[in-house]
């Protein structure tokens, strides 16, 4: 899907040689600190931005060159920055609607949206939530057959946020493919059937949430209590030194933990190892 | 390569790979038409803009005011034989009106939707670009129409304003409408690009209107204005605009009140027809969907 993909701004080396191959039906989530080239990155795949270098092809077409056609069949999740124009909900439902060869029953996208109550409601009347429920609406109005949402519960509560990752995963039963960009860890995990890591410009890794940057592999943490204060050692090999240890204390364990690192352990050192990297 | 049944995938693995690429090839195809999308944009604008309370008082209600304040106030004294100043500030004020609706609005107007994302937004959908522009042109046409109506009743009830009487005076109202109109939308569109953001927008486009009415003779008599205001304001469209609505509703004996003691069609024509293909070049130049933040 896309390949060596390059953008530099002046002064700024933005995109600096990714590689993607995202999957019909998958979901794919971009995760990376702010300015590692996320957006940049969603945008030259969604045709507002141009590359420098590179060849990128998104359902078989360049962006570069977006037709109607093209744009079709993707559908783009954008915050507007303040309240739109002076329509209603299913107003501004309809008026996209119409764009696309074979769109949505605009109730029905509203309700999928959970908006049915604020259906005849201004849109400058609506809640920052409920604004962002538009928004959703307003890009997957069309059946696109890719989606793409930059990061999309930023400013949910939890359980919008819960209503929303729901969302998501009816799509995903609907073989939508699905691009993500996120600052949260927990719904990279919760969404992503695959993660990547942008970091200053390049991917620094790439995996499933449960196995990325060597998760499942990594060296698990064995901690107990001994008589003088808590000891913790790093293992490969937990098993076995549980069972010495049990051995060492004739049976129960005083404060025995064994952890796994967490996504976001390893995310944060995948990001400073780029960041070292960078300055070097 | 044909497909025996035997060697038919998992139950609904290729049928829905198929009817996917079926339902693309379809999409291709069945495009909304182009002329139908432009009729739901025009509807949308215009529906949007008369909900937009505060714009409708702003756009129709200031000039209404102003004419009625400035008629009566210097009013009711001949200006020339057989011409109330009333009727030379009702002239004036339509081609005021007129850049109103289609300059300070659309310029106000399409700067608040590219920093607020709608313009980016639409860009991602299977809109035309020209369906956009084919709303706007229907949304500045039916205020323009409106506003200049309601002036012409507000000149006509107050400033005994006479409608064209000829024929030749209404297709003078006309090609200076039309040209007037199109000059100024293609100008509000290039300064859409000017303001940084949609709080600025407001005074970056009104400001300098408010300016152009003062030295074009909409809000002043144009021969009470200084002749080197006269002279940058006939830099600008304002200025024909008035100068030709004047020649439209006003007797010929008021050629004589205007600087160039004549009507000056020929030229009117002319700088309204440079500021049309200038603005085009403009707006195709600089017109974008996204904001540069």
């Amino acid at each position: 899907m896309v390949s060596d993909l390059g953008k530099s701004y002046p002064g700024v080396t933005a995109v600096d040689g990714i590689d993607l191959d995202i999957g019909h039906g998958e979901v794919f989530a971009l995760l990376g600190p702010n300015g590692a080239g996320k957006t940049t990155t969603v945008e030259i795949l969604e045709g507002f931005r141009h590359r420098d270098r590179g060849t990128v092809a998104v359902l078989g077409h360049d962006p570069a060159r977006a037709s109607r056609a093209w744009r079709a069949r993707i559908g783009i999740v954008l915050q507007l920055a303040s309240a739109g124009p002076e329509l209603t909900v299913r107003e501004m439902v309809r008026h996209f609607a119409a764009f696309y060869p074979r769109p949505r029953p605009p109730d029905e996208v509203i309700e999928l949206v959970g908006l049915t109550a604020k259906a005849g409601s201004q849109i400058s009347k609506l809640s920052g939530g409920q604004a962002r429920r538009l928004d959703v609406a307003l890009g997957i109005v069309g059946r696109p057959e890719l989606l793409f949402l930059d990061e999309p519960t930023t400013g949910f509560d939890p359980e919008a946020r819960r209503q929303f990752w729901e969302l998501i995963a009816e799509l995903r039963q609907d073989g939508v493919t699905i691009v993500l960009t996120t600052h949260y860890l927990d719904e990279a995990e919760a969404l992503a059937d695959r993660i990547a890591v942008i970091a200053a410009g390049r991917i620094v890794a790439e995996g499933e949430p449960g196995s990325l940057g060597g998760r499942a592999t990594a060296a698990a943490r064995v901690s107990w209590e001994p008589e003088a204060g808590r000891r913790t050692v790093a293992t490969a090999t937990p098993t076995q030194l549980v069972a010495e240890l049990s051995r060492e204390f004739g049976g129960e364990i005083p404060g025995l933990t064994v952890t796994r690192p967490t996504l976001e352990d390893i995310y944060l050192e995948l990001i400073s190892e780029a960041g070292h990297a960078a300055e070097h | 390569m044909p497909q025996s049944t035997e060697a038919a995938p998992p139950a609904h693995a290729l049928p829905v790979a198929g009817q996917a690429a079926a339902e693309a090839s379809a999409a291709a195809v069945a495009l909304p038409a182009r002329w139908r999308l432009a009729v739901g944009c025009g509807g949308v604008e215009v529906k949007s803009f008369f909900r937009d309370k505060m714009a409708v008082a702003f756009i129709f209600g200031l000039p209404s005011i102003l004419l009625v304040l400035l008629g009566s106030i210097f009013g009711g004294q001949a200006a020339a034989r057989g011409v109330t100043v009333g009727q030379l500030f009702t002239a004036g004020m339509i081609a005021g009106g007129i850049m109103s609706t289609s300059f300070q609005y659309l310029a106000i107007g399409v700067a608040t939707e590219r920093e607020s994302g709608m313009l980016k937004r639409l860009s991602g959908t299977p809109m035309p670009p020209a369906a956009y522009f084919a709303g706007k042109i229907v949304q500045v046409l039916v205020c323009t129409v409106s506003e200049t109506v309601l002036l012409m009743a507000v000149g006509m009830l107050f400033y005994h304003l006479h409608l064209p009487t000829s024929l030749g005076r209404w297709w003078t109202f006309a090609w200076v409408f039309v040209l007037g109109t199109a000059a100024c939308s293609l100008l509000g569109i290039a300064v859409s690009s000017v303001p940084r953001s949609a709080a600025s927008a407001t005074p970056v486009v009104t400001l300098p209107f408010l300016v152009l009415q003062f030295i074009s003779g909409v809000y002043v008599p144009p021969n009470n204005v200084p002749g080197w205001m006269r002279d940058i304001a006939s830099f600008f469209p304002l200025k024909w605009m008035a100068q030709g609505m004047r020649s439209a509703f006003l007797p010929n004996q008021a050629a004589a009140l205007e600087p160039a003691r004549s009507w000056e069609h020929g030229r009117t024509a002319l700088v309204l027809a440079i500021w049309i293909a200038g603005g085009l070049v403009l707006c195709a130049k600089t017109f974008r969907w996204q904001s540069r933040r």
